[in-house]
């Protein structure tokens, strides 16, 4: 092993049975001895990676992928099939708050439990305590029975607990989602804290952000095996990229099926022509979302709409500060019409963040072909999110002839911190001198 | 030797688990820690009423006779049943937290022991005023004894437990087999009532045979025990404990995967 490793993790391959149907009674196993009713499933096809000491690595993955097991493998709850797992020091884990908590007990009787499962002693306990309890922030209800608590002065206690037992080694699953805000910035500031100290810490997580604020290296862990490794936040956008093409994958299937459905229905019940035109209305095309509504006159549609990123390729995933490229490809039904083509963008949350058309861009309209193109590109400023897009094309006087709620769909992300709706591009001065960066964030209302 | 280290630096979880359990047992009722004494109080009287007046028997002071026979024979037995449970019930810390798995049975089974311990004090009581009295050479051989059946106690409880995570019947089947085994052992009679000697040898043969036989002869019969009764209760504790043991460290890795 390394000198200047914590952990090394050779080629770990780790099984679980799958029962189909877990008969370990007598009965069952004398019955079906021979029937094989459980298969092996490899969780974990062969993962190596090395954490050097008072580093932090964050692992990332979909449910199901095998981060969590990774970790109880290095908790040595679980053993390796194959490979080995070498570690250097005192190990620490945060997977489960408030072991052996009893709900009859006070606070500090529990402080004694809990931190005891984690190794300490009395002596190390004790000179710890008021640490603990300062952090927990419940000096006032330290000696009630912990019953009394409500569910977040439990997580508090609990974390305080755990934060608190000093480890060469740190492992956490998924729990920095404890309190309120404010005890959650005190969590992570701790971690800050414990990390400078020197701790290795490695942190399984669906947060990324909270792994791309502390960790150096980020593991992507797909199928038991690592996808990706590097730095974070480079790691996280091609993870969020592929989660999002198998959601778009999805959806297809699921489009798929249902378009069968209807047309299974509708060979089946051929006779009732007078409700066709109104099914094939509701009927959404491919290129939109599932959730996408769709209206209008009809006589000029959309017959595809992309978003496109600045090298005229399909993307999904932009920074705030990356232009943004809508392609819309139409077709119309009627001669000599004028269009006025718009879109909008909405939060995932249904906040409007932005919306314009042609009309109000350029004071004109834009004569119809039978098929056409229309693009718009605009500059991103939006912060991180997900959001919808909307677009329609209207007449001259107001007359919708197609009109696409949340026909697509796209996430933002941004390594800076700044807050609001989108961004302000912000200049800050002191003195008469421009601060350098020269466009620190700046708080934008909504 | 590691796990022996290991066991050391987590003894302050043994000592709080034990803690909790024997705390937590009484917890929010009025009398409290108390039912530990008013429990085996209130049973030694309800025996000495019924094998007085409803069901005499022949055997002197039989309320006494029976007594200190059951208790440690409670203690084994709810050892051993609950022990085996002991794993399975801390189902959620050994799934999710590194300790050495050997703390849960220890625990559990010496929380069974400071209870045995506690429920002592009543027995003295009861042997001083009984009109026995307490013969020191005897008392001294006590430790020994008590020692001898925590030892045993535990090393069956580790392998029950490890054994239950994977084969849930086993909790069924130990409760049959406790109940067939107070019966094996002269917890109700005497090991005289036995007149065959090979018969009685065969009893021997039940490791709890020794241990019960040496409590009574301690505390009914004021006497320091037979050497040979000593001899043999302490060669199973021990083949009990290293055998449990080892069943245990080999079946410990797959726990949390059969949790």
């Amino acid at each position: 092993m390394d000198k200047d490793n914590a952990i090394e993790v050779k080629d770990v391959r780790k099984k679980f049975k799958i029962y189909y149907d877990k008969g370990s009674d007598l009965k069952d196993r004398i019955l079906f001895h021979k029937r094989s009713h459980y298969e092996d499933r490899w969780v974990l096809k062969g993962i190596s990676f090395s954490v050097k000491k008072g580093e932090a690595v964050g692992l990332v993955g979909h449910n199901g992928c095998g981060k969590s097991t990774t970790l109880k493998l290095l908790t040595k709850i679980l053993y390796p099939d194959e490979g080995s797992i070498e570690m250097c020091g005192r190990v620490s884990s945060l997977i489960e708050l408030g072991a052996g908590f009893h709900p009859d007990m006070s606070g500090r009787e529990n402080i004694y439990t809990n931190a005891s499962i984690f190794g300490l002693t009395k002596k190390e306990i004790d000179a710890r305590m008021e640490d603990i309890i300062a952090f927990s922030e419940l000096e006032e209800f330290i000696d009630n029975p912990v019953r009394t608590y409500s569910s977040g002065m439990y997580m508090r206690l609990a974390f305080s607990v755990a934060i608190n037992v000093d480890a060469n080694i740190l492992l956490i699953d998924e729990i920095l989602a404890v309190g309120d805000a404010n005890f959650q910035k005190k969590c992570f500031d701790k971690l800050r804290e414990i990390k400078a100290n020197g701790t290795t810490i490695v942190i399984v997580s669906h947060a990324l952000e909270q792994i791309e604020q502390i960790c150096e290296t980020s593991y992507w862990i797909e199928d038991g095996l690592i996808k990706d490794s590097g730095t974070p936040k480079i790691v996280h956008e091609h993870y969020l990229k592929s989660m999002e093409r198998k959601r778009v994958d999805y959806l297809e299937k699921v489009h798929a099926a249902e378009n069968e459905k209807k047309n299974q229905a509708q060979n089946s019940g051929d006779s009732s022509t007078s409700e066709k035109p109104e099914e094939k209305e509701e009927k959404l095309p491919d290129f939109c979302d599932k959730t996408a509504i769709r209206m209008g006159t009809g006589d000029v549609k959309f017959t595809n709409a992309e978003i496109l990123g600045e090298n005229g390729e399909k993307q999904y995933v932009f920074d705030t500060d990356d232009k943004i490229t809508v392609r819309l490809q139409y077709e119309s039904y009627k001669k000599g019409l004028k269009g006025n083509f718009g879109y909008g963008v909405f939060r995932e949350d249904s906040l409007h963040c932005y919306g314009t058309n042609v009309s109000i861009e350029s004071g004109g309209f834009v004569p119809v072909q039978d098929k056409g193109t229309v693009e718009v590109t605009f500059q991103n400023s939006l912060l991180p999110g997900k959001y919808f897009l909307d677009v329609a094309v209207h007449s001259h006087d107001g007359i919708i002839f197609d009109d696409i709620r949340r026909v697509q769909s796209f996430a933002v992300t941004s390594d800076k911190q700044d807050i609001g709706v989108c961004r302000l591009k912000s200049q800050w001065k002191a003195d008469g001198k421009i601060l350098s960066r020269g466009e620190d964030n700046n708080e934008s209302g909504t | 030797m590691n796990t022996l280290k290991e066991l050391y630096n987590y003894r302050q979880m043994i000592f709080s688990l034990v803690r909790k359990d024997l705390r937590g047992r009484y917890k929010g009722s009025v009398l409290g820690f108390l039912w530990t004494f008013i429990n085996p109080l209130f049973q030694l009287i309800v025996y000495t009423i019924a094998f007085s007046f409803i069901l005499p028997s022949p055997i002197d002071k039989y309320y006494l006779h029976l007594f200190v026979a059951l208790i440690p024979w409670i203690f084994f037995s709810s050892s051993i049943q609950g022990g085996a449970n002991s794993i399975l019930a801390a189902k959620d810390l050994v799934s999710k937290i590194y300790f050495p798995r050997e703390v849960i049975p220890i625990s559990y089974v010496t929380s069974c022991f400071v209870n045995m311990l506690l429920t002592f004090i009543i027995i003295f009581i009861v042997v001083i005023f009984s009109g026995v009295g307490l013969n020191p050479a005897a008392i001294a051989c006590l430790p020994l004894i008590m020692l001898v059946e925590y030892v045993m106690a535990l090393g069956l409880a580790m392998f029950f437990s490890a054994v239950t995570v994977f084969f849930r019947d086993m909790e069924h089947i130990l409760s049959i087999i406790t109940m067939a085994w107070i019966y094996l052992t002269p917890v109700l009679y005497p090991i005289d009532m036995i007149s065959d000697p090979k018969i009685q040898k065969l009893f021997y043969v039940n490791p709890m045979t020794s241990v019960i036989v040496a409590y009574r002869d301690i505390l009914y019969y004021a006497k320091v025990p037979d050497f040979s009764t000593l001899l043999i209760a302490v060669g199973f504790g021990i083949f009990c404990l290293i055998f449990g043991w080892l069943m245990f460290s080999k079946l410990k890795k797959h726990f949390a995967e059969e949790l």
